[in-house]
């Protein structure tokens, strides 16, 4: 079976029903997609298929021949984050990363959709309601889709620089060279 | 990661209703699949093996009709589309379950038929809904009623399209829970259909089912609250991991009087 992902053709060899995100992961090695509950609840396997987000663990791999998938690794450019990467970031959205992914595919998908116009937090909060983060008790994430649903950009070299984000102290662990 | 064992399956994919209908002949040993959203967790965990398999993401069984009075809505219509598109209170209902992207995926042939306490069901028998499905013999339609309560008989059927009234006013109130996406442990349907008010319920005993002593109640001209009283005449609470049979006892005439109030 072939399958469109990040706009490259690919050809697959798992079984019609196995899960979009078991592709993914173990047979194209794009891992931004994460093996949550892989039950529908958690989010952290969101994809785009055709632009709109969608579990990737509940989606048989026969439902998506012809479709255009798009994780993480297929935003932007190369080389540059979008506003929504940008906003995540700088604001401080993601902790440990888990959920990050999927946050992001569902608020670029929000964000387009919108076509410029803004969304409101209503609408942010129902979109993002499906996707489970246990570190940031959610107000960061949805601070940075605002700012990027506003359009807000951040350079990002000078952010490192200053050694803050957010407006708050970067702290940086000495792991001595242990990751 | 667990592996899908599913690389030998047969999967069927109809591109049209009649396709579908032919491939699912007498339904022996075939595993159908709406949206996913059920049973891929099954299978992508090794519980559910399918030997044979039908997908019906493009059977064209998506069809939501509104014509004449009446409602057609297809069984592969996603909740998305029932939400967006269906009457009250099935719109609603449909809202609130899960989150967007599940319900972008979930239809609602597989909340009806595919689990035995899915959170339309009390809707559809509010309604008084009927569900024209195939399988051995052919096409038949009945009342949701009946249908639902041939729940994991050996008559496979494979559902094509539910109807009903559209009615005059329609409400649905529920129990949250923390999380969005469990089905909820209880909640109550109200439709007024001419001079009759149907009342159904989720979870005021096992499965889904109509309150007749309310329904009674209201026809004989009792107030919403008198009749929310006779709730539990036709209930059986059950304990379960989610709530105890007390806990039910006390809340369904609660959401009840909450459902008539909307009306």
């Amino acid at each position: 079976m072939r399958l469109m992902v990040n706009g490259a053709e690919q050809e697959v060899d798992s079984g019609p029903l196995a899960s979009l995100l078991h592709v993914l992961r173990e047979e194209l090695d794009i891992t931004s997609p994460k093996a949550g509950c892989q039950q529908g609840g958690c989010g952290a396997c969101t994809v785009l298929v055709d632009g709109k987000p969608q579990r990737s663990c509940l989606t048989p791999l026969a439902s998506v021949e012809g479709a255009m998938i798009t994780t993480v690794e297929g935003l932007g450019d190369a080389g540059e984050l979008t506003a929504v990467q940008q906003a995540f970031y700088a604001k401080y959205g993601a902790q440990c990363g888990y959920c990050t992914s999927g946050m992001m595919l569902a608020a670029t998908a929000l964000i387009d959709a919108t076509n410029g116009d803004g969304v409101t937090r209503q609408e942010i909060e129902e979109v993002m309601g499906g996707h489970l983060c246990r570190c940031t008790g959610y107000v960061k994430i949805i601070e940075a889709v605002e700012a990027a649903s506003r359009g807000e950009t951040f350079d990002l070299e000078e952010l490192r620089r200053a050694g803050t984000a957010g407006g708050e102290e970067t702290m940086i662990l000495d792991t001595g060279g242990q990751s | 990661m667990t592996a899908a064992s599913t690389a030998s399956a047969e999967v069927l994919i109809p591109s049209s209703p009649s396709e579908a209908i032919e491939a699912f002949g007498d339904g022996d040993g075939i595993v159908v699949i709406g949206g996913g959203t059920i049973l891929m967790p099954e299978i992508v965990a090794g519980r559910l093996v399918p030997e044979r398999a039908l997908l019906l993401s493009r059977a064209g069984l998506d069809a939501i009709i509104r014509e004449g009075g009446t409602v057609r809505i297809g069984a592969g219509t996603t909740l998305e589309a029932v939400a967006a598109e269906a009457p009250e209170p099935l719109a609603t209902a449909a809202r609130q379950l899960a989150d967007p992207e599940v319900r972008r995926q979930a239809t609602l042939g597989g909340n009806i038929s595919t689990i035995s306490d899915g959170d339309l069901q009390a809707v559809l028998l509010a309604l008084d809904a009927t569900v024209r499905h195939t399988g051995s013999g052919g096409e038949r339609t009945e009342p949701v009623a009946s249908y639902l309560r041939r729940f994991g008989g050996d008559d496979e059927r494979l559902a094509l399209e539910f109807g009903f009234d559209e009615p005059e006013a329609g409400s649905y109130t529920r129990l949250d829970r923390p999380h969005a996406h469990p089905y909820t442990y209880m909640a109550v349907t109200a439709v007024r259909a001419g001079s009759a008010t149907k009342v159904a319920a989720k979870g005021a005993s096992p499965g889904c089912s109509r309150l007749p002593a309310v329904e009674q109640a209201l026809a004989d001209g009792a107030s919403p609250e008198d009749a929310a009283a006779r709730a539990l005449d036709d209930a059986e609470p059950f304990d379960d991991a989610l709530a105890s049979a007390w806990y039910r006892s006390r809340v369904l005439p609660t959401l009840v009087a909450r459902a008539l109030a909307d009306l």
